[in-house]
């Protein structure tokens, strides 16, 4: 491995996000800075109200930070497009519309990366990383949850972003499949090395598929800690602590003892 | 004291083998099958409906107020025959089909329009709340000034006739398409007309179907009533201006025949062109069921 590399990916410095509801002015997220670099799979872990998904939104361009900047190859992200592909929790996604080749097709399409017989067989060749030549032809709603998480990612991947955004992919999905998708990732990453921003607020899932994880505190999001994972989780030799117990600590501390406040107030 | 459940042993079992099962797929019986159509149970209601008809009229015996169903289906024949009903309601599809196609297409432009400004917005919420309850008939007077007797006074109510309604189904289906996919669609780029051809107008289908089906039922009632109340505007005049003439010399089985003309019409478009299209598109994307 070479020595510290230069110039990060994604440059993500002071960023402030605030968005309006009908009655109040929230911030999302206080100033959190974060750096990725190429092959990183980053991972965002928080607690609901973290502003996790907020973060991730504006990195994919639907939201400018009131204050702080988002880089992304040195070029400030203003809005949404191809270089960042989002992969998001909810299963509608998918444009039902359209079949399973169809859908990565068109992405490649509409974004005007490819045209005709060659965006066909890019969109085959990502559908049979992610096992589903079988089903090219299915349209969305006769696929499981599972599958059209994986026809998502196909998707993502066929683009060939420069980072991959995924929001919570697995959430909606049963512990048996979460599981199995969470692996065929890793071995999607093993295969093709691609950069990932990933979001979850599971502290397992976090554990297993980063190799960087950024901690942030709720009301409004705060950078707690950034810290490195090997996906093993073992005891640390001299703490005897795992890295989901550290984290599970950091996290969760703060709060007991405001409840604690609270309570002999 | 806090009652615990017994103690079982634990069971495990092999499987049965697959040519063991009694039924795994098994053909569904002629009756299922019959009653599984969608045409079948439509036309047995459609028969129950003409019976009831038929018994009733039966009953008063009275052709002037109620003629029974066959009175009615020999005196359609004979005008069937005679080319007259055909020649009628191809006048009457003809003016329809102009002021349908014209309203849909303005009543795209307007939803577009809607989409892509916040002004285009409040520009449809505002003329729609105006508009749609107005009933074109009575805008009928004024288009007989403005654009003289004619079918361009006829297409001119029709058009407000369709317009709205299908509007006012697009807009809220737009309105209706999920966070998600819109910004699916912007995840790769799209804006403006491409955004709203690619994305917002399938994704809304559902919507957009109801639309053209309220729109297609409100250019009738219109077209008829039109010809009705204003006569013949186009020199040959329709199927209302046939059951008006019908009405003046008594040939009651005619009216009735120039309305189940009307109603043939509607129940064939429902069921072969709304319903192939519904086919197509939002059932076969699992939108519908």
């Amino acid at each position: 491995m070479s020595a510290a590399p230069a110039q990060p990916l994604l440059r993500v410095e002071g960023v402030t996000l605030q968005y309006k509801t009908r009655e109040h002015l929230v911030t999302a997220t206080y100033r959190v800075s974060f750096d990725v670099h190429t092959a990183d799979r980053f991972v965002l872990l928080g607690p609901s109200g973290c502003g996790k998904s907020t973060l991730l939104k504006a990195v994919g361009g639907y939201l400018r930070p009131v204050e702080g900047a988002i880089r992304l190859k040195g070029v400030e992200v203003v809005k949404p497009g191809a270089d960042r592909m989002m992969v998001f929790q909810e299963f509608d996604q998918l444009l039902p519309w359209k079949t399973v080749k169809q859908n990565v097709m068109f992405a490649l399409e509409a974004s005007g990366r490819l045209r005709g017989k060659a965006a066909e067989e890019r969109a085959m060749a990502y559908i049979d990383k992610v096992n589903l030549t079988r089903f090219a032809g299915n349209l969305p709603h006769t696929l499981s949850g599972g599958m059209k998480q994986r026809v998502a990612i196909a998707r993502g991947m066929a683009m060939e972003p420069d980072i991959l955004l995924m929001d919570e992919p697995f959430a909606a999905l049963d512990a048996l499949t979460r599981r199995k998708m969470q692996d065929e990732l890793m071995q999607l990453w093993e295969d093709t090395r691609f950069t990932v921003l990933f979001v979850t607020h599971s502290i397992p899932e976090a554990v297993r598929i980063g190799n960087r994880i950024l901690l942030l505190s709720p009301h409004p999001g705060q950078v707690k800690a950034e810290l490195g994972s090997d996906g093993h989780d073992e005891a640390d030799p001299a703490t005897g602590l795992r890295l989901s117990d550290r984290i599970h600590r950091m996290l969760f501390s703060a709060q007991d003892l405001e409840e604690d406040a609270v309570h002999h107030a | 004291m806090p009652e615990t459940p017994p103690v079982r042993p634990e069971i495990v079992r092999d499987q049965v083998a697959e040519h063991d099962f009694g039924v795994v797929m098994k053909p569904l019986t002629g009756w299922e099958k019959v009653y599984g159509n969608g045409f079948v149970r439509k036309a047995f209601l459609l028969a129950v409906l003409a019976g009831i008809w038929q018994a009733y009229a039966s009953y008063l015996d009275n052709p002037l107020v109620l003629p029974t169903f066959t009175q009615t289906l020999q005196s359609f024949w004979k005008l069937v025959a005679s080319g007259d009903l055909p020649q009628r309601a191809l006048v009457s599809m003809k003016v329809l089909l102009q002021g349908y196609a014209i309203g849909l297409v303005l009543a795209l432009v307007v939803t577009v329009l809607a989409m892509t400004s916040r002004l285009g917005n409040d520009l449809l919420e505002t003329l729609t709340a105006m508009l749609n309850p107005l009933p074109a008939i009575a805008l009928l007077p004024l288009a007989l000034i403005w654009l003289g007797l004619g079918n361009a006074s006829i297409v001119f109510v029709l058009v407000h006739a369709v317009m709205w309604p299908i509007a006012l189904n697009t807009h809220s289906g737009f309105q209706g398409v999920s966070a998600t996919m819109r910004m699916v669609g912007r995840n790769y780029g799209l804006t403006g007309l491409a955004y709203v051809a690619k994305i917002l107008m399938p994704a809304a289908f559902p919507h957009i179907l109801a639309g053209l089906k309220i729109g297609w039922a409100f250019a009738w009632r219109t077209l008829i009533a039109a010809e009705l109340v204003f006569g013949t505007t186009s020199g040959s005049g329709g199927l209302g201006w046939f059951i008006y003439e019908n009405k003046n010399v008594l040939d009651i089985p005619a009216v009735f025949a120039g309305l189940f003309t009307v109603i043939l019409i509607g129940l064939l478009v429902e069921n072969f062109v709304f319903r192939l299209i519904e086919n197509r598109t939002v059932r076969r994307w699992g939108m519908q069921h």
